[in-house]
This record gives C-alpha cells, structure tokens and sequence, in this order.
C-alpha cells in the first residue's frame, strides 16, 4: 500500500550504494552517542560561537527544501506540462531535506531528550516555534502530495482534484519556511551580521538556485543510472531559474557589502572583515572566496551559450559548492564572529562534528535513493 | 421545545441584566483587592556599580569568588567552555561607543565586572521556544534549568554575552559543592540570577555583600528613595549599549 516495497527490489550497485550510507550513517550514529554522553564540548562549538555546522546546514536545507517551489509552481500554477516527470522528484527532495533540518537542529539540542518542551509549553514569541509549524507542516504536505499523486499513478487513474488545492498551498508554504528561518536570526538586535531586511530575500534567491541545481544534479545522475527520461526542456527551464536566482543572490550579497562599507559602522564591518579579510589567520576566510570565485564562475558559464549547454552539470556543481560554502558555513559562524564582546574566536568542526553531519547527509541520500527508486519502479511499471 | 421570537429576546434581556448585575458586585468588592494591590509596591530590582571604587587591579576577585561558591559555578580550564555569571572585562570592551581614542591607557584598561543586566525587555526570554527563561514580575530574569532543552537560541539573542551553556558536565568542575543550591547538568544554558535564593530570605546578592569597597549597590529601581535611585540622582550614569532597547537594570558609575 505504501509502495514502499518496490525499494526492496534492485540490482547489485543500488544495495551497495545503500550499504555505503548505512556504514556512514552507523559511524555519524556512534559520534552522536558519544556527544549525548560527554556533551556538545566534543564539538568545536564554543561560549563566543555557541551554533555552528549543524545550525547552517539546517539554514541550508531549509533552503533545498523549500525550492521544491520552482518545480511545483511552474507545474501546478502554470501547467508547464514538461515538469510533470520532475515534480515529484522536486517533492520527494523537499521531504528528504526537511527531514535532515529535523535531524540538524535535533543533534544541536543540549538535552535532546527534552524537545517535546517545545510543544508542551508552546512559545509564539519565540520563532522557533513558528519554524518548528512551517517545517512539519511543509513534511506533512509534501508527503502527501508526494505519495497520493504517485499512488494515483501507479493505479492510473488522474489524482483526486483537492491535490491540486494542497499543491497550490504548499507554494507559499514553501516561502514561509525559509522566510521563518531567515527572521529566525535577522530579529536579534545584538547580532549586526544578521540584522538586515535582506536576510530574507537572501535566503530565498540562494535557495531557489542551490535547490534546482541540486535537482539537475540528481536528474542528471538518474538518467545515467536508472536511464530515467527527463525532459530536456525542464531541465532547461531549471537551469533558468537557477541562473537568474544565483544572480539576484549576488546581486542582494553585494546589495548588503555596500550597505556595510559605504555607512562603515565598526559593528557591521568587523563581520565581513573576519569573514573575508585573507591572511588574519582566520580560517574562513579561504572558504569564503572560494564561495565568490565559485559563484562568479558559475554565473559565466550560465549566461554564456556556448558554455552553458555543455558545461552545466559543473555550472550546477558550482553553484552548490558556493552557496553551500556561503550558507551552509559562514552565514552563521560569521554571525557570532566577533562577539558582542569583541571577541574573535576560532571556530572549527571537529571530527565527531564532521562524522554526524556526514551521517545526517547520508539518512538524506538514503531517503532519496528510497523514494527516487520507488517513483521510477512505478512508473517503469506503468509504461511497460 | 420551539423558541419563539420573543422568548430569545426575552431571554437574551435577562442574560445582558444578570451579566450587569455580576459585574455591579464585582466592582463593590473591587476597594478591598485595590487597597491590597496599594500596599505591595511594584518591585524592578537593579544595581548600580561604582567603577571608582573597585579594587579589582590589587587583585580582589571577592565577588566572583562569592558567586561561584553561592551557585556551584564550575571552573573549566578550557575558556571555550567557560561558564560566568559574573566576571570582568576591560572598559573599552564594555563600552565599544564610549572610547574617545585619547583617554589613558590605565583608564580603558580597567577592568568592569559585568553580569546579567537583567533587561526590561530582554531579548533572550523573547526568543526561548519553552518558557525555560522568563522575566518575573520583579525584574529578575529567570532561568529552569529542567525545562531548558539547550538549543542555544538565548545566547545567540543576548547582546551582553551574559549567558554560559553547559558543553560538558559541570558537576567534576565545581570545588566543593554548596549543597544550599542546584548544580546543573550539561546541555543547558545558566546564568546570573541576581541571587533570587538569597532575595527570597530578605538577603542582599553574595556579590554586593562580598564586595569589601561596596561598589555595589543593589535595591528596588521602582521606588525613587531607594539607595540606587538615590545613586542615580546624584551621579552620572550608564547602561550597556542601552541603544538596543533592551533596559538593563545593571548601571555603572563611570
């Protein structure tokens, strides 16, 4: 009933590459035991830089999350006929990635045992409640469209009418989420870095381009395993998105440097300035021209023809790596460096921190591998 | 049984009179409630502290000291691990907006003792997802270190930096223990709680008592003849980075 035993059906190379995840996801497993016995000191987190990798991957996958947006809307909203093979690969990323955001803020939690505090004493002041309703509201409603559009399929009969009014839903829904996020650190009057309107928005254009590349990737690699046919056209129409997001990203990125450096005030500067500032010694700073020189490369390759066609999967790839760089990293650590204080403290991931964040992308590979062989097995079925 | 027009609005009068009628009596009760909410006067505690007379460079660290052994505060070697209700920092790293870049180094240098200001509007109780910290009618901002899940967030929010969380268990780390009050455990955040244990049995803060110079000054902000009023009139003033609108209740006399 729940397909899901069509995942159990595969070829050699898919339950090695399940067996793989697993090995990872036992070793990020057996550190995060080890952080539940001795506490978060086996992190490299610290009093000046109290959240770390955990918190900006879940930032990051807020965003991969929410971008499932750029296939649904497009499909749903616009009855752009070619989406129709890529929407639910869209949604089911969606579940895999809020799924990793429970799971990053969970191995972040002091006292993991506690977190139904959350509900049972309910904060509306605080925006992490609001964060904790978009997100499992977001899962709820992508795994239900996910899973009764497919159900449909694989019965073909056309999906019940009120999907289409979940789906229609699940658009602003998927603002909401990463809007939330961002609101979660532009509403602190002590942290200059993130105190800006642009958070947001920044946010959102980072998102609905290292979400599509992510999905080309993954298209991509379905085709040459499984010889799944996506449509080149939406592959295209991706890339689009992909391309005028990463440059509005930019665009807001150096919107905000301005704001910065033109006003000059000491407590905003002295971010970028640890952020960017090569040769202080601060360890960041490599990853985050890294993050430029990426993005700038990548912006050429997508806006010029010749180069975009054939290089796009290194488009993608650079595109990724540069915002996961920006996003998945320096936009938080950045945001504690300096302190109030004025503090610079060194912030590095140890390796448990490195293990259980490899686990948490592993359980996220994992869920994607299930659902993608489910969605193909279907409609494998059905075409035959 | 059919109710007809007129019986709705008769009931309907009814209902609206014996409303009236309740409200009447409640409000020939309401003196005696106002004559007792007269004679509790409202409490916002706060302290002033007099840099003056500080002796911190002869080396007296008594109202540190005081507070670790009054609240079990565990001395950690590794200073990323830190936990500090109370402790000092130079002048020109309290007060980033106050330097003018020409006053003796002697002066910038100083060390300031600071805790948790204990905001008005603290931005921390704001942002905690379970009530785990809160403001009191008093003004003490609070913490239940029972409830708090450790997510970190009142740090990230607190523009003071006052806050310490728990990386490792503190309880190896603490000298001797105080059995008169809690240790915590790891993976929750703790901080300066203005002594609220010793206020509870008319007692000052163990730092103010401790301090051999009295540079603290603690009372009741609320009432206008209390000794840091008193202060305040007298004396120039300031908060830290009262810009942000938070409200600290800490003042220092610079």
């Amino acid at each position: 009933m729940l397909m899901l035993d069509k995942a159990l059906k595969g070829s050699r190379r898919y339950w090695t590459w399940l067996l793989c995840l697993l090995c990872i996801i036992a070793a990020g497993f057996c550190f995060y035991l080890r952080q539940l016995d001795q506490g978060l000191g086996i992190t490299g987190l610290s009093r000046d830089v109290s959240w770390g990798l955990y918190i900006a991957q879940f930032t990051f996958f807020v965003g991969v999350a929410a971008s499932a947006v750029m296939v649904v809307l497009p499909y749903y909203l616009h009855g752009e006929r070619q989406f129709a093979r890529i929407t639910i690969l869209g949604e089911c990323l969606a579940i895999a990635s809020v799924i990793m955001c429970i799971l990053f803020i969970f191995v972040d939690l002091g006292q993991p045992a506690r977190v139904l505090n959350i509900i049972l004493y309910p904060s509306p002041h605080s925006l992490m409640f609001w964060d904790m309703l978009s997100l499992s509201g977001y899962l709820l409603l992508n795994a239900i469209i996910a899973f009764v559009t497919l159900r449909a399929e694989s019965e073909e009969t056309p999906a019940p009418g009120w999907i289409k009014l979940l789906a229609i839903l699940s658009i602003p829904w998927a603002i909401s989420i990463h809007t939330v996020t961002a609101f979660l650190y532009s509403g602190l009057a002590g942290r200059s870095f993130w105190l800006t309107a642009i958070l947001a928005p920044r946010f959102l254009a980072s998102a609905f381009s290292s979400g599509p590349a992510l999905l080309i990737l993954l298209c991509l690699v379905l085709r040459r395993v499984a010889g799944y046919r996506v449509a080149e056209d939406a592959i295209r129409k991706l890339a689009i998105i992909m391309t005028y997001a990463m440059a509005i990203n930019v665009f807001f990125v150096l919107v905000e440097v301005f704001t910065v450096f033109y006003a000059a005030i000491p407590e905003h500067t002295a971010h970028f300035e640890y952020l960017y500032l090569l040769g202080s010694g601060h360890n960041l700073a490599p990853c985050m021209w890294i993050s430029a020189v990426f993005a700038v490369a990548a912006l050429v390759i997508l806006f010029t023809p010749a180069l975009r066609r054939a290089q796009l999967p290194l488009a993608c790839i650079l595109v990724f790596i540069s915002l996961w760089l920006e996003k998945g990293l320096g936009l938080i650590v950045g945001g504690f460096v300096p302190s109030p204080l004025g503090a610079v403290a060194h912030y590095a991931p140890t390796l448990p921190e490195w293990t259980i964040v490899a686990g948490i992308w592993s359980v996220g590979a994992l869920l994607i591998t299930v659902f993608y062989k489910v969605v193909l097995s279907v409609r494998e079925e059905v075409e035959s | 049984m059919r109710i007809t027009r007129k019986d709705f609005l008769r009931l309907s009068g009814l209902s609206l009179l014996a409303a009236g009628c309740k409200q009447a009596v409640r409000s020939v009760n309401q003196p005696a409630s106002g004559a007792r909410a007269a004679s509790t006067q409202p409490v916002r505690w706060g302290m002033v502290i007099d840099l003056g007379k500080c002796r911190e460079k002869d080396g007296c660290s008594a109202c540190i000291h005081a507070c670790n052994t009054a609240h079990n505060i565990p001395q950690i070697a590794n200073r990323a691990h830190e936990v500090k209700w109370i402790w000092t920092e130079p002048y020109a790293t309290v007060f980033p907006s106050a330097q003018t870049g020409y006053a003796p180094q002697s002066d910038t240098e100083t060390m300031v003792p600071l805790l948790c200001n204990h905001c008005a509007d603290p931005p921390c109780t704001r942002v905690c997802p379970t009530q785990a910290t809160w403001k009191r009618d008093d003004g003490i901002v609070m913490m239940d270190w029972h409830r708090c899940i450790g997510c970190r967030y009142c740090i990230a929010a607190c523009p003071y930096g006052s806050r310490s969380f728990n990386f490792e268990d503190p309880r190896p780390s603490i000298a001797g223990i105080n059995p008169d009050f809690p240790t915590r455990t790891k993976g929750v955040v703790e901080k300066c709680n203005f002594c609220e244990e010793r206020l509870a049995r008319g007692l000052k803060p163990a730092c103010v008592d401790a301090c051999p110079q009295h540079v603290f000054t603690f009372g009741n902000l609320a009432d206008p003849d209390s000794e840091p009023r008193q202060l305040l009139r007298e004396r120039f003033a300031v908060q830290r980075e009262p810009e942000l609108g938070t409200g600290p209740s800490v003042f220092y006399l610079v």
